[in-house]
């Protein structure tokens, strides 16, 4: 054992820790009075954090500090403050004409942002969310509007919705004609190429055109129109473009006049203020289908 | 091999003290001199500056701010004399702070830790501190016998160190408010403030700086560079064997002896040292340390020593620079009586320097050619194409445009990409359809929807490039981007 008290490091003749590791010794390097200071404090500052704030978990809670302090109410409270730091734009959002948002830049730019974040809250599961849509879920970025595309009336479907069960809601459906037996199969096959037909598709080898144009006029013009042209009124969709919500294949067709369709989309009156349904009709018309 | 310690053995120096040491207080001596002169120089320069600056103008134009130096967070606009830096230009600061680092390494391999000793803050503002302490309560001698004493207080040394905290927190309270004076109109600041209708933020940052200034300069001095400093330990690290650093010459000034022994043994003819230990270089350093024990890390080569020590010389009939800027080569050559060497030129201040040109040379560049014009150009991506009615595909972006001028500009948009395309922007309905224009008011950026369609006929291609245009059709100034148009 050496005697501590005088051991002192030859080379730089202080005094060592004691401590040896393979002969080399520690110095003893004492830290700066302050600097334990502040160390010890910073223990203090930590305990005292636990008590006046939260941060004990308990079982079913956690320690709630001394000031009732939370951030989740800090959120609420930051929150309330945007709410009425946008009060005035939102007011002159909400009093303004769907056509002159439209023509304000600054209504616009307030209109589209406003209406993004809610279309990403409430729209996107079904349209997607730049508005892409998906088989039964229409497209907002193109030209083809099942109930119209001007603002009032995309306003409109938004407000009410479609079959919804609101009392102002779209009401018209596809009916089944083949579940329903109001068509044979051999007349379903036929109808279903004479619509190709309408839209310029190819159609299958043998099939009676003259019989296809009967059986439609009999069963189909009445919602979709002479020509196949759709009616928005009624939520028919136009047979002789490019744009099909569920499937332009011959299987698809089949299966749509056999089963017949009717999808759903939300009232959002209620649900969203009005100067919200405002802007999200106003950032759908700009997505790019608008009419 | 590890033994087992009892802690009580641990021991300091000659007692059984804790494992903490006392601040041994430094009270430096007043000296004059060449480094002196040249630390008083660059102090009044530093702060000049520091102080001074917010308060002078610029003229911008109407309803542009008038400071010449201004960051105004709240518009996101830095504006430096006649450069105005947009949020999107940030990276001009990181190739500012690489610049400064590699200046700090040239300075280290050129004269060591030149910025310790006469540019940093805390050297700065602790020196002044120092200055204000001396005028106040005297030289070195008077401070210790003051601190000393253990008389009661005298009611004259009571207003002594009241005087004193007075004037170090007026000098404290200057820094933080001259501070926050780059963040504002400062004319308008210092007016809101003396009234008090300046915002809260403006006064809790004063708060900050003036506690912080006041506490590391007039309490922390020399244990920020010794303990909280990362730089005494990076620069141990960078320096090398040419790099003048503060010496003691001990091949002339040992062995130590008084004057008029030393005049004795000369007139014997024998050899002796010019140092006379007078300890004059001990009592002016600001870090209190002995520079004839060679190089140390607490060590700010600020030069004070060497006034110091030329002073005696002076008095006592030697050569000056017994202490002066060295560099170890010399130290090795004197002892070998070879002539000293300095070599400012080497690879490593080469290297050093042509970094610092290619950087601010770069930077200078992009900074007289940037376009006060631009454009940025986002694709959507759901959906990427959109099929329309009749079979045409339409893309949508989202485009940025930034007019970063001073007036209010008129734009035109052309898109150059697929055959027979047409270009829509939301909201804008133009006299000239294909070629959509818009007002950018001044200083501040737009964003569009545009839509492209183009006939799917003649689209057979999966992607082509598609280039946005954008002409101030008053200047003609163009700018540009580049994107894809894509089919389904």
């Amino acid at each position: 054992m050496t005697d501590h008290h005088s051991d002192i490091d030859s080379v730089t003749g202080k005094s060592t820790t004691g401590h040896e590791w393979d002969g080399i010794k520690e110095l003893n390097t004492p830290l700066p009075r302050w600097w334990v200071i502040s160390f010890y404090l910073t223990i203090v500052w930590a305990v005292a954090y636990w008590i006046v704030y939260p941060a004990w978990p308990l079982i079913s809670s956690n320690t709630t500090g001394l000031f009732g302090y939370s951030s989740r109410a800090d959120v609420a409270v930051e929150l309330a403050n945007l709410e009425k730091i946008r009060g005035d734009k939102m007011a002159a959002l909400g009093k303004a004409s769907l056509a002159d948002i439209e023509k304000d830049p600054a209504l616009l730019a307030l209109a589209r942002a406003k209406g993004k974040t809610v279309f990403g809250d409430n729209c996107a599961p079904c349209h997607g969310s730049g508005g892409a849509g998906a088989k039964g879920y229409p497209n907002l970025n193109d030209d083809d509007w099942l109930w119209g595309g001007t603002l009032d009336q995309i306003m409109q479907t938004i407000q009410f919705g479609a079959r919804s069960g609101h009392a102002k809601a779209h009401e018209g459906q596809m009916l089944a004609f083949g579940k329903d037996g109001v068509l044979k199969a051999d007349e379903i096959v036929t109808v279903a190429n004479y619509v190709r037909s309408l839209a310029g598709l190819p159609t299958r080898k043998g099939f009676d055109a003259a019989k296809g144009e009967k059986i439609f006029a009999e069963n189909c013009v009445a919602c979709h129109g002479d020509g196949g042209q759709g009616n928005p009124s009624m939520g028919a969709p136009n047979l002789t473009d490019k744009i099909w919500l569920y499937g332009s294949d011959e299987a698809a067709l089949i299966e749509t006049i056999s089963q017949g369709r009717a999808g759903v989309m939300p009232a959002w009156e209620g649900r969203l203020d009005p100067a919200t349904i405002k802007a999200m009709a106003v950032y759908v018309h700009s997505l790019g289908g608008g009419k | 091999m590890n033994k087992t310690v009892n802690p009580k053995d641990l021991t300091l120096d000659d007692d059984n003290g804790p494992l903490y040491a006392a601040r041994k207080k430094v009270y430096p001596q007043s000296v004059s001199g060449t480094f002196r002169r040249i630390k008083w120089g660059l102090m009044a320069f530093c702060l000049g500056v520091y102080y001074f600056l917010p308060f002078v103008r610029w003229n911008r134009g109407l309803g542009a701010p008038s400071q010449a130096v201004l960051i105004d967070l709240p518009n996101s606009r830095f504006y430096f004399f006649f450069i105005e830096l947009w949020p999107q230009e940030v990276y001009y600061f990181t190739g500012l702070l690489i610049v400064a680092a590699v200046a700090l390494f040239l300075m280290n391999s050129l004269g060591g830790r030149i910025w310790c000793g006469y540019l940093c803050p805390q050297t700065v503002w602790t020196d002044l501190f120092y200055a204000v302490e001396r005028l106040i309560e005297g030289d070195r001698r008077e401070r210790m016998k003051k601190d000393k004493s253990s008389d009661p207080m005298k009611l004259e040394r009571i207003s002594e160190i009241v005087l004193k905290h007075s004037i170090w927190l007026l000098i404290a309270w200057w820094t933080g408010g001259a501070w926050v004076l780059y963040f504002n109109d400062a004319p308008t600041l210092v007016k809101e403030l003396v009234t008090f209708q300046a915002p809260m933020i403006a006064y809790i940052w004063i708060g900050i700086l003036t506690a912080t200034t006041y506490v590391l300069a007039g309490f922390m001095r020399e244990q920020v560079c010794t303990y909280m400093c990362p730089w005494p330990r990076i620069q141990a690290a960078l320096t090398d064997e040419w790099a003048l650093n503060v010496t003691y010459r001990y091949d002339r000034g040992e062995k130590r002896t008084s004057v008029k022994k030393a005049a004795e043994l000369r007139a014997l003819g024998e050899q002796v040292g010019d140092c006379v230990d007078c300890y004059q270089c001990v009592a002016v350093c600001p870090t209190g340390i002995d520079i004839r024990n060679g190089p140390q890390m607490e060590c700010i080569q600020c030069g004070l020593c060497i006034d110091a020590c030329d002073n005696v010389m002076t008095k006592i009939g030697r050569p000056k620079r017994l202490i002066g800027y060295d560099n170890d080569i010399n130290i090795q050559r004197r002892q070998e009586g070879k002539a000293p060497i300095y070599r400012i030129v080497r690879p490593r201040t080469i290297v050093y320097s042509a970094i610092i040109a290619a950087i601010g040379g770069f930077m200078i560049y992009t900074l007289a050619t940037r376009s006060l014009l631009d454009v940025n150009v986002l694709h959507d991506r759901n959906p990427v194409a959109v099929k329309l009615s009749d079979g045409s595909i339409r893309n949508a972006y989202t485009v940025r445009l930034l007019n970063k001028s001073g007036y209010d500009r008129v734009i035109a948009i052309d898109a150059n990409g697929p055959a027979n395309a047409t270009i829509h922007v939301i909201g804008v309905d133009s006299v000239t359809p294909d070629r959509p224009m818009i007002v950018i008011p001044r200083d501040s950026t737009s964003e569009l929807r545009l839509l492209v369609t183009a006939p799917a006929e003649n689209n057979t291609e999966k992607s082509v490039p598609v280039r946005f245009h954008v002409t101030d059709i008053g200047l003609g100034e163009v700018a540009s981007a580049t994107d894809n148009f894509v089919s389904p």
